[in-house]
């Protein structure tokens, strides 16, 4: 794809899978390696502010080159989701539409008798 | 005080009275809207339109009954009735419109695009979810890995197909419309009925989707295997919930 926010996520996928901050170089050569093709490092930097303002990525300034950081592990977002689509909350059924929730005993024990 | 003018008010505010109390407790507590889930749905927003459209019109009627030949004035209460409605809509819509593009934020980074089905997401996670995020063209369908380990072929075809019914009928209009209804009128506990009703229907509307390629026993296998079976919650709208899963002993 190589879009945006392809971009983003294979930006996010190499911090959270680092133990240290990285500079945008150390960004750059690791998604070229693991996508086959070049990336200019002002991309890199455009799409490490982008992430910067949606509070993703944590800017070190205080050393040059700066280092990038995520803020907040995969797992940790990852059950943030997760937390949003699966408890039961008032506002849950105007912000997304499951295909189902919770089943009660009856309701399944009903479903169950239905398939013989 | 102009008395037939009152009488017409006051009976434009029992017919308010009406679409706001009894009207939506016999709908809610009826049979039929399971076999026919598109017409109740039908009725309800005729219910609610008509419902506030009668409580400006009845304020309107009783403030020009009672102070006759100011018609500009005794419209203010009116106006101000249908601003506030009109405000609620439009502040609950953007607020869930926030909601949802934060939540699809984070889902394109969590998540790998769908190689063979258009504007669907697969989350890596081995929970069997399958959701979608319906915000009119820039919709998003979410399947988990889970889901497809979970599933074979004919129930993740049910499942997709309702959740394209919720993204291709719109139901996020329904639902928010009626969730600012209930935020804008909190003493109504009519309105929370209401809301809980259009919520199961529109489940109701996409089941119906899913059965016109899938036989129900498939459906009811999904259901089965993405439903989280727990204890009865005794939430309201309890009765419609169990209509959801019994129709479809076909």
């Amino acid at each position: 794809m190589g879009s945006l926010g392809d971009l983003e996520r294979g930006v996010m996928d190499v911090l959270w899978d680092a133990d240290h901050p990285l500079t945008a170089y150390d960004i750059k050569d690791a998604i070229e390696a693991s996508r086959g093709r070049e990336l200019a490092a002002t991309t890199v930097l455009t799409v490490l502010s982008r992430l910067e303002k949606k509070g993703l990525v944590d800017p070190d300034k205080s050393v040059r080159p700066h280092r990038y950081a995520a803020i907040g592990s995969r797992a940790e977002h990852q059950a943030e989701l997760m937390h949003e689509v699966l408890v039961d909350s008032g506002d849950r059924s105007a912000v997304l539409a499951r295909f189902v929730g919770g089943v009660s005993d009856e309701d399944a024990a009903f479903l169950r008798s239905l398939l013989g | 005080m102009d008395i037939p003018a009152l009488s017409s008010a006051v009976a434009l505010a029992f017919v308010a009275i009406f679409l706001a109390w009894p009207a939506p407790i016999v709908l809610s507590r009826a049979a039929w809207p399971a076999r026919a889930p598109a017409r109740a749905l039908i009725l309800w927003q005729i219910i609610a339109l008509a419902g506030g459209f009668s409580m400006i019109g009845a304020l309107w009627l009783i403030f020009d009954a009672v102070f006759p030949g100011h018609p500009w004035l005794s419209g203010v209460p009116a106006a101000a009735l249908a601003i506030y409605l009109l405000a609620h809509l439009v502040i609950t819509v953007s607020r869930f419109e926030r909601q949802r593009r934060r939540h699809l934020q984070l889902l394109l980074l969590l998540s790998e695009p769908d190689p063979t089905r258009k504007r669907t997401v697969v989350l890596d996670d081995s929970a069997p979810v399958a959701y979608c995020l319906p915000r009119g063209v820039g919709s998003v369908t979410v399947l988990s890995k889970g889901l497809f380990d979970a599933l074979d072929e004919d129930e993740l075809a049910a499942v997709i197909a309702h959740e394209r019914a919720h993204v291709e009928q719109r139901h996020e209009v329904l639902l928010v419309s009626f969730k600012a209804w209930r935020s804008a009128l909190p003493w109504f506990p009519i309105a929370a009925r209401a809301e809980g009703e259009v919520e199961v229907l529109v489940e109701m509307l996409a089941d119906d989707h899913a059965r016109r390629t899938q036989p129900d026993a498939v459906l009811a296998r999904a259901i089965l295997q993405v439903g989280r079976v727990q204890a009865e919650s005794g939430a309201a709208g309890r009765s419609r919930q169990m209509d959801r899963f019994r129709r479809l002993a076909g």
